[in-house]
């Protein structure tokens, strides 16, 4: 059976792709954001996840003000880089997984989310950056990747316990899948930030923190923090890290961190990333999760 | 299932937080066509003619003067007032060729080199911003 053995998650700031793309991710600015992400780097390597189910949110790219689905699934071939106003990034192509997008989505509907399907759309900074984060600059991605593209850019976004249920009901789908595959999920966006009115520039260190541990070990507190909430502590852009609690729904009870990184600042953001094992008894060492020189060696 | 609720009380809030514009339903109803405007940049040949008459681009829209004038203007917190949205005005930052925090400075009372020095020191502190009421 296919089973999800890791989880991830992560800031997508666009100017992360610029950095990327345009060969900055080493200078003094953006040298510390990147270095975060050498051990996750090196850990994929040895991980080789077969897919990668990747929540996300569109940024006004692929869903103007037409649609606006909450949870919608990417059920297509292939996708292309979406361009954002100032040309499409140059990164390959992102390669879907029809067989296990389509099984997922019949399972999560029979399961009472009633998942919105796409078969075509371009895929933004929020799905590409966290490639580039977490892949660097290889001719193809080296998994096939499902988008699950979540709103949190009209009010009201799906509640933290809906997206926590959510990653439950992608355990349970995953799991019923016949075929033996590698499927890690990343929950990505975040962390505090606020792009607008005459409080942008919000950080909050300490709460965004309080988030980071809440992640790790069996609590599921954070599904009940309520969008007031991230809102007043973590500015009117923190709300995508809803998104982080699709991924820890699908750990199942307990988890252990791997690896954490946090930075401010990237632009107007506050960096956070944190990869997960799911610890149930489920024996999911890949790599010995050791230290990145040891998985680096491999 | 999920916690009992009240859709009123929930919206009320959102007008409680100092220096922000909640992307509500009806600021989404009010800002629809000026949201699909800044869409419709993404395309490299609207970028154009909307480069050679602003104005004139405007008028094909079904937009409100002050929405028009907002636009003109560069004023984004007016536009965030008339219902726009941050990440539909960004087609605009683009269009203008300006980085996304420059844009996001001008809606605050700094220039954007000291927007910048406080994003390096930490950023912007939740003290005192977190709700009007409750002077938190």
């Amino acid at each position: 059976m296919a089973r999800i053995t890791a989880g991830v998650a992560s800031s997508h700031v666009p100017l992360l792709g610029v950095a990327s793309d345009f060969g900055k991710d080493r200078d003094d600015y953006f040298g510390p954001i990147f270095a975060g992400y050498d051990w996750t780097r090196a850990w994929e390597k040895a991980e080789k996840p077969d897919v990668v189910v990747l929540v996300y949110n569109d940024h006004a790219s692929a869903f103007d003000m037409k649609i606006i689905p909450t949870f919608a699934i990417g059920c297509g071939e292939r996708y292309k880089s979406a361009d954002e106003g100032w040309g499409p990034r140059a990164v390959p192509d992102v390669e879907g997984h029809p067989d296990l997008a389509w099984h997922m989505a019949q399972s999560l509907i029979l399961d009472e989310f009633d998942m919105t399907i796409i078969n075509e759309m371009d895929v933004d900074h929020g799905l590409t950056v966290p490639l580039s984060m977490m892949f660097g600059k290889p001719d193809a991605w080296p998994c096939k990747i499902i988008p699950l593209a979540v709103n949190v850019v009209t009010y009201p976004p799906p509640s933290g316990n809906r997206c926590w249920a959510l990653g439950e009901a992608i355990k349970k789908a995953v799991e019923s899948f016949p075929e033996n595959l590698n499927v890690q999920i990343w929950g990505t966006g975040g962390m505090s930030h606020q792009l607008q009115g005459a409080r942008a520039g919000l950080i909050n260190k300490a709460w965004d923190n309080m988030f980071l541990n809440g992640l790790i070990g069996d609590s599921d507190h954070l599904r009940r923090i309520p969008h007031i909430e991230y809102l007043r502590e973590t500015g009117s852009e923190g709300i995508e890290m809803v998104m982080w609690l699709i991924m820890r729904g699908a750990m199942g009870r307990k988890t252990r961190a791997l690896h954490r990184h946090y930075h401010v600042p990237c632009s107007n953001t506050a960096i956070g990333h944190l990869v997960l094992r799911p610890d149930n008894g489920e024996g999911l060492d890949m790599t010995g999760s050791g230290t990145a020189t040891e998985i680096a060696a491999e | 299932m999920s916690d009992p609720f009240d859709i009123h009380d929930y919206l009320a809030e959102f007008e409680d937080i100092p220096g922000t514009r909640v992307y509500t339903a009806a600021r989404a109803r009010q800002g629809y066509h000026m949201n699909q405007f800044a869409m419709s940049l993404m395309k490299a040949e609207n970028r154009e003619r909307f480069k050679a008459d602003e104005r004139a681009y405007l008028d094909e829209w079904p937009l409100t003067q002050d929405q028009k004038q907002a636009l003109l203007d560069r004023d984004y917190n007016r536009c965030l007032d008339l219902g726009g949205n941050v990440y539909f005005l960004s087609k605009l930052f683009s269009t203008d060729g300006i980085p996304f925090a420059e844009a996001v400075s001008t809606m605050t009372d700094m220039s954007f080199p000291e927007y910048r020095e406080m994003m390096m020191k930490g950023g912007r502190s939740p003290e005192g911003l977190r709700s009007i009421r409750e002077k938190r």
